[in-house]
């Protein structure tokens, strides 16, 4: 056990600091509410260029092949600047693990590089109206006409839809199959006739999720991943992914957070012991999230397996979040009603605050994260 | 960066865990014959080392002075205990006490009935007091992360128990582990324990290497693994049912040793209030 940088990590460190030292725009500084902008384009290219996006990703793709530590290094100072994250964080983290494992080599070479670049950006249509936690029950309708797929139906929160180049799709193939042997999941052309992003505003006020409605989109062939009838092994593929990379940037980001919070305490200089009671607390349960995270990276490093440490990260990270932004609040006091109301309180905590009750919902929610746990961590039975 | 045990350190656990499941009340002389008694004083040895066996003894209900003992540290071969918080645990069992103010006195004094029976809490007698080894904000910080360790294991095993009683356990014709209300309770109580190991031994590690944040990380991990433990045990007596409040069986003996870790140095927001006092300072 030594829980230092190894001298190729600390090196490593180094250089993403001095990277995002010299060339993070100020404008581009992470604040409460942002949809796109130009300038993350720019700021994507340079981390692609730099080498920085798809760290783990194999060189034969375009990727650093680098260690699991350096990806978590990265993320970790990512967070700690502020920085915005790479526009490709669905292609990197999901669409691009989920070609290399399923995809064709044609598919490989014509999608993964141009990811990495930003240069095509992805989006995920997954969840429904009618389909959430429950994604087995997609109805989004992907039929097979022969020649092509015709495509009809509705997704819901999709990030990035507004600026995507592609979808990865996963509906309704084989309507007539039983449950888990009837989807199938295709790439999809943003561009394509039929395909209208609408966004959709949160209730925060902002709009950074998407509708994507597809209105008998033609799909070719050539974009089906894995087979017609098949798309649930396929979207698993994605979502272990999604997960399996996210503990990092949650902790990070929960750190950014819980600075804010101490500082904010030490400029309102906060002395009632309930309070700061709840401050201690949120300082001790970050560090517990940041060295689970830490051991699951071990266990990653070591086995190639993610650790049952890892399944946790999300569910903790999603309810400190919401406890410690309301914190922020009672620490504002009466001033956190004012969303203009001065430098203490220009709405970065209000909006923090309304922002994290998404928390526990996106991304696998709370319940499905706890029966998760349940089932594979502590080999109890199904609860459906 | 790489927060694992060693392959000797899991050898060692595993041994550990054998020989007490085999031997669950040693004496010290048996523990001495293994090679645990004054691992700390030994250079082959560091505090993780002596971390694997505080969690296994945790996790075993050990009722000994053994990791008093190891924790206090002293040049001589006499048994020690600690004197916390004003009483003395296993002083009928120990030759010395180590005090707070460093220094060391003959144990002897008033044993007291407590809620967990197994503690020898005692009083000491006004006797001569001779000057210790060492410096109580290392004994203290040692003693956290000892708690914390001991915590751990005790949270654990309460969970182990809560979950294999809800495979089993039938009611409505399905295993109670079925039931979403039985099994998130166990899963949140397996989050807080493992929050609190990442913490407890992320503290070990800080205080084998003498880490500029071993305070403040022994002073989290007992405050998180401690309170942690004792919700497991509330969650797993829930879980039994009715059985789960008999004194047959075995629960309540986790619950009031973790009750006990709870209390010990101080509740939990004792050390809260010393992590937001150094935050807000800093």
């Amino acid at each position: 056990m030594d829980l230092r940088d190894t001298p190729d990590e600390a090196a490593f460190r180094g250089q993403v600091r001095d990277f995002i030292a010299q060339n993070l725009p100020e404008t581009s500084k992470a604040r409460g509410a942002r949809r796109f902008e130009e300038s993350d384009r720019s700021w994507s290219r340079k981390l692609g260029e730099a080498g920085y996006a798809g760290l783990t990703w194999p060189k034969e793709y375009g990727g650093a092949s680098a260690p699991y530590s350096h990806q978590a290094i990265f993320l970790e100072e990512l967070a700690r600047a502020e920085a915005p994250s790479h526009l490709g964080v669905i292609g990197i983290g999901m669409a691009g693990p989920t070609i290399m494992a399923w995809g064709s080599d044609e598919q490989k070479s014509r999608y993964l590089s141009k990811i990495l670049t930003a240069d095509e950006i992805w989006c995920q249509g997954f969840s429904e109206p009618g389909a959430g936690s429950d994604l087995a029950a997609a109805r989004t309708r992907i039929e097979d006409k022969g020649d092509h797929f015709l495509v009809n139906g509705q997704k819901v929160w999709s990030s990035f839809a507004h600026i995507a180049d592609y979808c990865i799709l996963v509906g309704l193939g084989l309507p007539d199959e039983p449950r888990y042997k009837n989807l199938t999941y295709v790439i999809v052309d943003m561009h394509a006739p039929g395909v209208e992003t609408r966004p959709l505003v949160q209730i925060t006020g902002h709009p950074e999720f998407n509708e994507i409605f597809f209105t008998d989109v033609q799909v070719p062939k050539e974009n089906l991943l894995g087979e017609v009838g098949g798309g649930w092994q396929v979207a698993m593929t994605t979502l272990l992914h999604e997960r399996g990379t996210l503990g990092f940037a949650l902790a990070a980001t929960l750190d950014v957070a819980v600075r804010k919070l101490v500082a904010l305490a030490k400029e309102r200089g906060v002395t009632d012991p309930i309070l700061r009671d709840r401050i201690a607390r949120e300082w001790i349960e970050l560090q517990g999230l940041r060295y689970t995270n830490y051991r699951a990276l071990t266990t990653l490093q070591k086995t190639g397996i993610p650790g049952p440490e890892g399944s946790i990260s999300k569910l903790v990270w999603s309810e400190n979040n919401q406890r410690l932004t309301k914190l922020a609040l009672e620490i504002l006091g009466s001033h956190a009603q004012l969303t203009n109301g001065g430098s203490e309180s220009d709405g970065y905590w209000q909006y923090q605050q309304l922002r994290s009750r998404g928390n526990t919902i996106e991304a696998g929610s709370s319940e499905i994260l706890r029966n998760i746990v349940a089932e594979r961590v502590l080999g109890l039975p199904r609860s459906r | 960066m790489d927060f694992s045990f060693s392959p000797e350190q899991d050898d060692l656990r595993r041994e550990a865990r054998a020989f007490l499941e085999a031997n669950p009340a040693p004496t010290m002389d048996q523990l001495a014959e293994l090679g645990w008694v004054g691992i700390l004083k030994s250079d082959d040895f560091s505090f993780l080392d002596a971390a694997v066996l505080f969690e296994e003894l945790g996790r075993a209900l050990y009722e000994g002075p053994y990791v008093l003992n190891e924790v206090a540290a002293q040049p001589d071969e006499d048994v020690w205990s600690i004197e916390i918080d004003g009483f003395v645990p296993q002083l009928d069992a120990v030759d010395r006490v180590l005090r707070p103010d460093m220094t060391g006195a003959t144990a002897t004094g008033e044993v007291l009935t407590t809620v967990d029976e197994t503690l020898g809490l005692g009083r000491l007698s006004p006797n001569g007091a001779d000057p210790a080894t060492g410096d109580w904000a290392d004994v203290r910080r040692r003693l956290l992360a000892a708690l914390a360790l001991e915590a751990v294991g005790i949270g654990t095993k309460a969970l182990e128990l809560a979950a294999e009683y809800a495979k089993e356990r039938e009611q409505f014709g399905k295993k109670i582990g079925s039931y979403q209300a039985v099994s998130h309770s166990i899963v949140d109580g397996y989050v807080a324990v493992e929050l609190g190991r990442s913490l407890a031994y992320w503290a070990a590690w800080c205080v084998a290497e003498g880490d500029e944040q071993a305070e403040l990380a022994a002073v989290a991990a007992k405050a998180q693994a401690a309170e942690a433990a004792v919700a497991a045990c509330e969650r797993s007596i829930q879980v039994h049912g009715g059985i789960g409040f008999t004194w047959e069986h075995p629960l309540h003996r986790y619950y009031k040793r973790a009750l006990w870790l709870e209390g010990a140095l101080g509740y939990g927001r004792e050390q809260r209030a010393q992590v937001t006092q150094s935050l807000l300072l800093s």
